[in-house]
């Protein structure tokens, strides 16, 4: 039987966990609301975004733009997309698990650098002793999810683009967790460059007067099209985080209350057996005093 | 004519407007009633916005603007 003592504090140990969780909980749901607002916001201007894309150009080949030029791949950068706080499950390994495979399988035999935004990015990534980006990329970006705009998420795209543009990589990818709903995330492996545009987008018959001509719009456009893209894979991983940590907070809760219901039950046990050891004792030693 | 400012964090302005001065790539411009379809790029300065009497300005750094059938939406940052 266990000692009466130890399992109240176990009890009592649980039940601060359990408070603890549920507090968690609680503050990711209503994080994971602002964070979706956030992505709703953004949908009107990505969506008008591409329109206008897609109505200005047929084939990007021909306007010659530097980001959309297919070199032969031996640099890839890899811009991995983490949380800067654990306790939401699987939500960071997934990602780490995603650019090891990318790594061993599809860039095999490439120099591949990764690009991790996010703390907890760093510390994977630095543990599993892979190459961090350097230069101009370096540095640890932990200050953007404190305030996830999209001026912050622009000047990273400007260093991504302009490392592109320069040669120094000669593929982008993204990998991030696609918020779908409250409870589930996909992992997704986006291309980032060079630019490829969807096809079969049917442009607008309506004949445009362009200004200036229509190539010059297009090079203008493609970063701010680039920088939305990614600034969109923020959003959704943002809001993906606080899902992923609601339900693992909720799950976290569930397992604190079945335990507590064990630690509760064998507490019970322990008691009762006490006081039945306490009463054999004294009727006992009634008995013997009759006796 | 209708008109939307849309910048990627939020939507900054949605309404009737009787006039819109923009700041081109190639000079400063103004749509009005009825423009001709139109996608023109914008370099960083402030969007005019007049409807009746009341006027509005917005500073930006850069977009474009698409103009089609009495309908302008601007996109800025």
């Amino acid at each position: 039987m266990p000692n009466l003592k130890e399992v109240r504090n176990r009890i009592q140990s649980v039940i601060s966990t359990m408070q603890i969780t549920s507090a968690m909980k609680m503050v990711s749901a209503a994080k994971l609301k602002r964070a979706q607002d956030a992505i709703v916001k953004l949908r009107p201007y990505s969506q008008k975004l591409s329109e206008i894309m897609s109505n200005l150009s047929g084939n990007l080949e021909d306007v010659g733009s530097s980001l959309a030029e297919k070199r032969e791949i031996e640099k890839v950068l890899v811009v991995a997309v983490n949380s800067n706080r654990g306790l939401c499950g699987a939500f960071n390994a997934n990602v780490h698990k995603e650019v090891k495979r990318l790594m061993r399988e599809e860039f095999e035999g490439k120099t591949v650098h990764v690009l991790g935004l996010g703390k907890k990015a760093h510390e994977l990534f630095k543990k599993a002793d892979q190459k961090i980006a350097s230069g101009d990329l370096s540095g640890e970006h932990y200050g953007i999810y404190d305030n996830l705009d999209y001026e912050h998420v622009s000047t990273i795209g400007d260093k991504v683009i302009s490392a592109f543009e320069q040669g120094h990589y000669d593929k982008v990818v993204v990998v991030y967790n696609e918020f779908k709903n409250a409870a589930s995330q996909n992992l997704k492996t986006e291309a980032f460059l060079p630019v490829e545009l969807p096809e079969g987008v049917e442009a607008s018959s309506t004949d445009y007067t362009f200004e200036p001509a229509q190539a010059e719009i297009i090079t203008d456009l493609l970063p701010r099209a680039l920088k939305t893209q990614l600034y969109k894979s923020l959003l959704d991983s943002h809001a993906s985080e606080h899902g992923a940590r609601m339900t693992a907070m909720h799950k976290a809760t569930d397992n604190a209350s079945d335990m507590l219901h064990d630690l509760k039950l064998s507490y019970n046990k322990a008691r009762q057996a006490a006081i039945t050891t306490e009463i054999l004792e004294i009727v006992a030693g009634a008995e013997a005093l009759d006796g | 004519m209708q008109v939307e400012i849309l910048s990627p964090d939020k939507t900054l302005y949605a309404g009737e407007a009787d006039h819109i001065q923009l700041p081109g790539q190639d000079g400063s411009f103004g749509v009005l009633n009825n423009h001709a379809p139109l996608i023109a790029g914008l370099k960083e300065g402030t969007v005019n916005l007049r409807s009746g009497d009341e006027e509005k300005t917005f500073d930006i750094k850069g977009g474009v603007v698409e103009v089609v059938s009495n309908k302008v939406i601007v996109l800025a940052e």
